[in-house]
């Protein structure tokens, strides 16, 4: 054998390994969701969805648990755009180059990738203990926006440093002010990218159970919110909670509430794959 | 005797003096560095206003630094720093007192790639016009319209004002970028190699425009391209490492050039 024959040898084989490594993957979800699927779509109709939880599986619902959620996110969008965005902006357009910007550049992605149980202990001792909100949503919403802030100023960054610095020059040589050229120029270029990142952000937060068990996410709440320091279910939280019990009902149940999760998810990562297309196309790219 | 040669070297004075009101720019030896590279040594020159000033030399020569001196976008760069004085209209554009952004909208630039925004060609050259804070629709309109005739290009467009700008060809983006200059009605407009990514027939349009736009601007352009340079400027500043090497009225500099340098270059012997 030759070289060259080798060499179109390993070619096909790796071809061949990464393919089966891919269906794999693809495999292994199809199997999940079809038997999360199968088990629970019996049990999704309007009157899951408007029920309050049960001690008995067959009248129990998820009413409080979606509302909480909902509110949960609406809250954390709320707490965490203006923030995650604002400290972006600050660290790509005006921070110098010095060691103390790299170190806090640095320290950002790290924070992207800590355990999210710290970040709950991080929300009982300051939002639940220190500033004495409660195991209240508000703790629970200041508790997520602490998590997502790291993903939220990084996906900012990037989609403003993809905006060409010919633009930049072109509006600086107008007479336009840094901020008046952030507002006009950088901002509108880069919208897609960073609304991406949010809606990526916010499909990992609405996923999360444990920074929310340790700052008082309850398994049963017989009614739903109506202030910021009144405590609250959500939904991964429900379903944890289900899973744990030994009646076959409940089981069914968590699988319900976990198809009603995933739609919640897969809907918000295509409007963010719907947002990045349009934005490049606008672009030209 | 000695009041004869008094009054001579007063005359001079006084002629030195006009000079310096006449001239539109005024460089006085201007030193500028990136870091510790010494991008522009000691530079002194004067330009007249409504007249094309040509900035050539090989790559690297410190043309285009030079030209970004006198709007000031070489501020951006952490590393430049500097030590000499520019004065436009008699004043000095680096002093305490200066606007950089006053001092843009008296001095447009025109970029080497057309880099219109991505919006609207109508928003493209309101854009100044908004960002100074002018709200009289009338008055908007009026300036689009008159700047974007002025490049000739209002006939191609005027039915599309609400299209993307980025759907016109290269030539029409860089019309389309020197009319967004024009409409915050500035007096200089330096342009860093305005032709070098277009193709000879918007070439060809770019030169006619610029040659109109002298009875109205001071304009300084840098190019590589030297038959470029010799057919649309009054005067030619040679640059080499930094040097300002020679300087003369362009049809001296490029029949008879007094250094061997200059020689060399135009005559692409090097370069």
């Amino acid at each position: 054998m030759n070289n060259s024959q080798k060499n179109k040898l390993i070619d096909t084989s790796f071809k061949t390994i990464g393919l089966l490594f891919t269906y794999f993957g693809i495999a292994i979800l199809a199997i999940l969701l079809y038997k999360i699927v199968h088990a629970g779509y019996t049990r999704i109709n309007w009157e899951f969805l408007t029920s309050l939880p049960s001690r008995k599986p067959e009248k129990a619902g998820i009413y409080t648990a979606i509302i909480g959620t909902l509110d949960l996110m609406v809250l954390t969008i709320i707490i965490a755009i203006p923030i995650g965005v604002g400290a972006g902006i600050y660290l790509e357009e005006y921070t110098k180059k010095t060691k103390l910007s790299l170190l806090l550049e640095i320290n950002i992605a790290n924070l992207a990738g800590v355990p999210s149980i710290i970040y709950g202990l991080l929300g009982l001792g300051i939002f639940v203990r220190f500033f004495n909100l409660g195991e209240s949503i508000l703790s629970g919403a200041l508790t997520l926006s602490l998590l997502i802030l790291p993903i939220i100023i990084v996906a900012t960054r990037e989609a403003i440093k993809a905006v060409p610095s010919s633009l930049k020059e072109a509006s600086f040589a107008l007479g336009a002010s840094k901020w008046q050229t952030i507002q006009k120029v950088i901002l509108p270029s880069s919208f897609g990218g960073i609304l991406t990142g949010i809606i990526l952000a916010m499909s990992r937060a609405i996923g999360e159970t444990a920074p929310l068990i340790v700052v008082g996410a309850m398994a049963y709440v017989p009614f739903i919110p109506h202030s910021l320091f009144d405590s609250f279910s959500v939904l991964p939280m429900q379903i944890f909670t289900w899973t744990t019990r030994p009646q076959a009902g409940f089981a069914i149940a968590a699988s319900a509430a976990i198809i009603i999760l995933l739609i919640l998810t897969f809907a918000m990562n295509g409007i963010a794959v719907y947002f990045r297309n349009r934005w490049q196309n606008k672009l030209g790219k | 005797m000695t009041t004869i040669i008094e009054n001579k070297k007063l005359e001079k004075i006084q002629q030195v003096v006009d000079e310096d009101n006449a001239s539109k720019i005024s460089v006085k030896e201007m030193d500028v560095w990136y870091g510790s590279f010494h991008a522009i040594k000691e530079v002194t020159i004067k330009i007249k206003p409504n007249t094309i000033t040509a900035f050539i030399g090989p790559s690297g020569c410190g043309k285009s630094t030079f030209l970004r001196l006198f709007n000031r976008m070489n501020d951006y760069i952490e590393s430049f720093h500097f030590d000499g004085k520019v004065k436009i209209d008699g004043k000095n554009i680096y002093g305490k007192k200066i606007n950089i952004d006053e001092l843009r909208k008296k001095v447009g630039m025109v970029f080497q790639k057309p880099n219109p925004f991505p919006k609207s060609i109508f928003e493209n050259v309101a854009y100044g016009l908004r960002i100074q804070g002018i709200k009289d629709k009338k008055l908007i309109l009026e300036r689009v319209e008159n700047s974007l005739k002025q490049v000739a290009l209002w006939d191609e467009v005027k039915d599309d004002l609400k299209k993307s700008a980025l759907a016109l060809s290269g030539g029409q983006q860089q019309r389309l970028c020197i009319a967004r200059t024009l409409a915050v009605e500035p007096s200089v407009i330096l342009m860093d190699e305005p032709t070098s990514a277009l193709d000879p027939i918007s070439t060809a349009s770019i030169e006619d425009l610029i040659f109109k736009l002298k009875e109205k601007y001071t304009i300084i352009i840098v190019t590589h391209n030297m038959q470029q340079a010799s057919r649309i400027s009054d005067y030619t500043a040679f640059f080499y490492m930094g040097n300002l090497v020679e300087y003369n009225k362009t049809e001296i500099l490029f029949t008879k050039p007094e250094k061997k340098r200059t020689e060399n270059y135009i005559s692409g012997k090097f370069g």
